[in-house]
């Protein structure tokens, strides 16, 4: 009777879980974030799972540190933030190279794709190039359906072969933030 | 500039690393990762030369990995006031493996020794206690040192925040290595860990 009430816009989109399965298959075991609505499924899921160390932090950039240390000590992690972040993390980036180890962030899109509030815009157009200026490959699922085929071939070249990739999750999946309805 | 009666930093390292055993240590950008060279080059060492605002983070990412290691993060006043919110961060996840040491000589010696803020009202033991490191101490004498560096070594009873007010006088570098794959790799056999 319940799930008769339920509208189709409530349902849960399936893409995060596709995601939360890839991070469990490449063994991914610290996974620092600053939250993100499109996001908020996945840490969820992160946080119930006691495999997995969800580490909330104050700046993108203590992100990118910690799994520098994270791979040192033995151990992968992926970085979940939004296209905003990106720009904070710029001098940190420099570690990618520096010490060449595996990493992987998955960045939900702001300030594209009908976006409402116009301060998203400058950062969200400049995250893409924001990674490659720093030597960082940029993958984008823009689709439901390819999420898991564009998560899987990112975390394999990061992870297998420590080249360090960015996945940018469009606000077309996502769906803008409303503000007013 | 010296004064009076303050630590000299390369004794208070020293001091730090004597009994290490099987800590791993980080270094932040500058002075302090000569300082840590100049105690001994070492497998377990990360040295950094960059990433400034880094150090805790990556002492961070290296606790949670290793829970059973104790892990030493020694670094500078500038170094962590731009990182000051991973102090945060480190009270949240409360790693009780993790011992950061703040070598405060309150300037900017890499640069000419241009002030920092801590020589005027900022108090990083303060700030260190408030983000919810718990045992968050200043330190002056050699004697409070080594009783800090025994206590590193349990890894049950942190996290651990200490900060020395040190002697400003620059000393002669000590050029720790600077290979970064080198560097993590080191660390990473010494664990049991190959690379990819």
């Amino acid at each position: 009777m319940h799930a008769l009430n339920e509208s189709p816009a409530e349902t849960v989109p399936s893409w995060p879980e596709d995601i939360f399965e890839i991070l469990q298959r490449f063994d991914v075991r610290q996974v620092p974030y600053v939250p993100d609505a499109g996001h908020a499924q996945l840490i969820k899921r992160v946080l119930g799972e006691r495999s997995m160390r969800a580490v909330p932090l104050t700046t993108e950039e203590e992100g990118v540190a910690l799994l520098a240390g994270a791979w040192a000590g033995g151990q992968r992690g992926v970085l979940l933030m939004q296209s905003s972040g990106v720009g904070n993390c710029i001098n940190m980036f420099s570690l990618t190279q520096i010490l060449r180890f595996p990493f992987l962030t998955l960045v939900t899109m702001r300030g594209e794709w009908g976006e409402f509030n116009p301060w998203q815009v400058p950062m969200g157009s400049t995250t893409a190039g924001v990674f490659e200026l720093s030597g960082i490959k940029v993958l984008r699922a823009s689709h439901a359906g390819e999420v898991r085929e564009v998560v899987e071939a990112a975390a394999g070249q990061a992870y297998n072969a420590c080249t360090p990739t960015a996945v940018l999750l469009s606000q077309r999946l996502i769906g803008a933030k409303v503000f007013v309805k | 500039m010296s004064r009076a009666n303050l630590l000299e930093r390369r004794s208070v390292v020293s001091a730090l690393l004597e009994g290490r055993k099987d800590a791993v240590v980080v270094g932040g950008l500058g002075a302090s990762t000569y300082d840590i060279a100049a105690a001994g080059d070492h497998d377990r060492n990360f040295y950094l030369w960059g990433a400034m605002g880094g150090a805790v983070m990556i002492g961070l990412g290296i606790a949670l990995a290793q829970p059973k290691l104790p892990v030493v993060v020694i670094t500078g006043d500038g170094e962590l006031l731009m990182g000051m919110g991973s102090l945060a961060t480190v009270g949240l996840q409360q790693p009780r493996n993790l011992s950061v040491i703040v070598l405060d000589n309150e300037v900017y010696g890499e640069t000419g020794g241009q002030a920092s803020h801590t020589g005027t009202n900022t108090d990083l033991v303060g700030v260190a206690k408030a983000c919810g490191i718990g045992d968050s101490r200043a330190m002056s004498t050699l004697a409070e040192i080594k009783a800090f560096a025994a206590s590193m070594q349990d890894v049950a009873a942190g996290p651990r925040f200490a900060s020395v007010k040190i002697d400003s006088a620059n000393l002669e570098r000590v050029l720790a290595n600077r290979d970064g794959p080198f560097i993590v790799n080191r660390i990473r056999g010494a664990l049991g860990f190959s690379p990819i």
